[in-house]
């Protein structure tokens, strides 16, 4: 069994970065076994490639525009749902995230669950903090990786304060 | 009648590239390169410690997370005068080499070989003929008929699951596509083999520099790898002999794969040789030094006005007063204000955002427009590889020799360098710098190893911030080209920082004569066979391998399409 998760963003650009700010506090919050890896992936795609293919449970943490949703909103959206969402929206990023994950279904070394928490972002400006809404809903965040963790049969325990 | 195409964003990046073209009887009259989102990355460092500046610099952007690092050091220690341990400079090259290849490899087979090779089309190929044809380049050891046929096999059941990922927004069927279906499914077959190679040069950096993607080894004065030769947790010959095993197998990718490849795509391609010429003169950094202080480098780098490599000039040391005196950067055609007129050294470099709409003839990009002693420069690989052969470096002469020599015996007749000066230019260039890049890693591997067992374990020299200001300036040769920080450090804090990036010299907007920048030049008189589909012009400006700092990195549900092409 091995398990991914990756956060990404940016963290110069205010709630862009909350996917990044929401798997280090993970990891320095709670005791998780050696078969979880914790990425933070930043904005990079590739360099990811090797650490997420053929990962059991691939969970991804980022920021999510949505219509209709509130800032710090937190949805959800797993496998054929993301599948067709690559299948309207090509990356964003240079060699971004879904290249990656089309790239590893091409190569058949895919992951076998992804799953993706979004958070609604407030504001891009230039700053390392989160705005207040989202900075907010980051315990939220955290519980829903946990909760996901926790679903995948991984036994995720709070650290000794 | 003339035609206007925007094309938005026109790299994969959103938000980032906004190119637009008039056309006039099939050919690009004039154009417009314009930066779409404002970097201010250089606010957030003020008042901060420089020894964390690089850190933070190193988020500006998803693909070049090292080479800002990188630089921000050498940003810093130039301020303070002082010197790096030549371990931490072998590393550090090291991890710049193995980043450089990384990134030429990802550009040329992930993003930009898609702009001339049709991947539809290779489900027509004969993996036989395939087969013999990519053993006449080289004696790679995975161009077997077997290999040619599994990929087209996976391209057929890829292509039939109807979710093309990567290849989802290619031209397929373009009058401008001219590669047989041969040709093509050999840049199939060689686009999943480039997808292993890339992963050593990514096992080399995560080995060096402690972590991936962001790398955790650095320190101004060093880096914090400490070197033991019996110790687990720490640089040990052990792990080096498992970085020589990725470097070696990397070598013999670009050496069998990658540069055959550019040749053979370039000679059917010869017509772009006569495209893209744009700004000819060149500037670029000498990179990988090879002592404390900055003085000695493996591959040169200086200044090639008017593409006349007799006037070449180079920057000889770190902190070259050549290089510091010519810089200025204007803000007439950008999305700033200065608070006075003319353009600005980046020492005294300022960042005021000053939104207006796109205006043809006023200001219209985020990106601000610099300047090499008032001229317009091009940076990059061409850059960087004319000044090895300005300079008569070795590697850079034999691998760009062994390229024109496959280009001319595929095409029948003789070319010489002058061919460099265009759209396939550029890349071949970067596969020419990559057979540089290759032995400039395994020869820093050789030293670092031998300056180990003279029993010279140091890496880091501890910095001191004077009282007062002082102010200095880092130059690296990243994958786009010549990359600098300029720092002015104030009792130990930062009171400015201006990046001078390698897309900002080749993406600038009109400068404050009005001259056109690096791309905008480069798109002149392109042919444009189908306004609908403006491949030439993705062609041109990826051959510059665009990347303009920041990725936004934002999920987006919303249905609807990324690339916008408007012909108006």
């Amino acid at each position: 069994m091995r398990v991914v998760v990756l956060g990404v963003g940016n963290i110069l650009m205010s709630d862009e970065g909350i996917g990044v700010h929401a798997v280090t506090a993970l990891e320095q919050a709670y005791c998780l076994p050696d078969s979880v890896e914790i990425i933070d992936g930043g904005t990079s795609g590739m360099d990811c490639l090797d650490r997420i293919a053929e990962a059991d449970l691939l969970l991804i943490a980022d920021c999510m525009r949505s219509p209709g949703k509130q800032p710090g909103d937190i949805s959800r959206i797993a496998d054929a749902e993301i599948n067709a969402w690559f299948k309207t929206k090509i990356s964003p990023h240079q060699v971004g995230l879904s290249d990656v994950l089309a790239a590893c279904c091409f190569h058949g070394i895919s992951p076998k669950k992804v799953v993706l928490v979004g958070v609604q972002p407030a504001s891009f400006e230039t700053s390392m903090q989160l705005t207040p809404q989202v900075a907010a809903v980051l315990p939220q965040v955290i519980a829903k990786l946990v909760a996901e963790l926790t679903d995948f049969g991984i036994t995720v325990s709070p650290k000794a304060a | 009648m003339s035609k206007r195409i925007t094309i938005d964003p026109i790299t994969r990046i959103e938000g980032h590239l906004r190119i637009d073209v008039e056309v006039d009887n099939g050919k690009v009259t004039k154009a417009w390169s314009s930066g779409q989102m404002w970097r201010g990355v250089e606010l957030i460092l003020l008042g901060r410690d420089p020894r964390d500046a690089w850190a933070i610099t190193q988020r500006i952007c998803g693909v070049c997370t090292t080479v800002h690092a990188i630089t921000s050091v050498r940003a810093v220690e130039n301020a303070l005068g002082l010197e790096v341990p030549i371990n931490a400079q072998f590393i550090r090259n090291m991890i710049a080499s193995a980043h450089a290849l990384h990134d030429h490899i990802v550009h040329f087979y992930h993003l930009s070989a898609l702009d001339f090779v049709d991947v539809v089309s290779a489900l027509k190929a004969d993996p036989d003929a395939t087969s013999k044809l990519a053993e006449s380049l080289s004696d790679w050891g995975m161009n077997s008929r077997h290999i040619m046929a599994q990929t087209k096999e996976k391209l057929a059941t890829f292509v039939g699951s109807g979710q093309l990922g990567p290849f989802a927004n290619g031209y397929w069927g373009h009058p401008a596509m001219k590669l047989t279906p041969e040709v093509n499914l050999l840049a199939v077959t060689h686009y999943l083999q480039a997808l292993e190679a890339q992963r050593h040069a990514s096992k080399i950096v995560t080995i060096l520099g402690s972590k991936s993607p962001h790398i955790q080894n650095l320190a101004v004065g060093g880096v914090s790898n400490p070197i033991a030769t019996d110790s687990q947790s720490v640089l040990t010959v052990e792990r080096l002999l498992a970085v020589k095993e990725h470097i070696d197998a990397l070598s013999e990718f670009v050496r069998k794969v990658y540069l055959p490849d550019v040749a053979a795509i370039g000679a059917f391609y010869a017509d772009w040789t006569q495209y893209g010429k744009g700004i000819t003169n060149y500037i670029s950094s000498p990179e990988f030094p090879t002592d404390s202080k900055g003085t000695q480098f493996m591959v040169p780098g200086g200044h090639i006005p008017d593409a006349d490599l007799s006037k070449y000039k180079p920057f000889t040391t770190f902190g070259d007063s050549y290089l510091r005196d010519g810089v200025e950067e204007s803000v007439k055609h950008a999305w700033y204000t200065y608070s006075k007129p003319g353009a600005l050294h980046p020492y005294v470099g300022e960042t005021t955002p000053h939104y207006t709409d796109f205006q043809d003839e006023g200001k219209y990009s985020w990106l601000k427009a610099p300047t090499f002693y008032g001229k317009r420069a091009q940076v990059g690989p061409l850059a960087n590889v004319l000044c090895g052969l300005a300079a008569g470096h070795q590697p850079t002469a034999t691998y760009a020799t062994q390229m024109l020599n496959t280009v001319s015996s595929l095409l029948g007749s003789k070319v010489g360098p002058e061919i460099l000066h265009s759209t396939i230019g550029r890349h071949a260039a970067r596969a020419i710098r990559a057979g540089v890049m290759a032995e400039v890693l395994g020869q820093n591997w050789s030293m670092l190893l031998e300056n180990i067992g003279k029993g010279d374990h140091t890496t880091f020299n501890k910095p001191t911030f004077p009282k007062g200001e002082v102010m200095g300036f880092g130059m690296h040769e990243a994958p786009r080209g010549l990359l600098s920080h300029w720092t002015v450090i104030k009792d130990g804090k930062i009171a400015n920082y201006q990046c001078v990036v390698p897309s900002t010299w080749n993406a600038g907007p009109r400068d404050e004569n009005d001259e056109i920048g690096p791309y905008e030049a480069s798109l002149m008189d392109n042919p444009i066979a189908d306004p609908e589909q403006p491949l030439e012009v993705l062609r041109t400006v990826h051959s510059f391998d665009p990347c303009l700092a920041c990725a936004v990195h934002v999920h987006d549900d919303e249905k609807r399409e990324i690339v916008q092409v408007k012909a108006l």
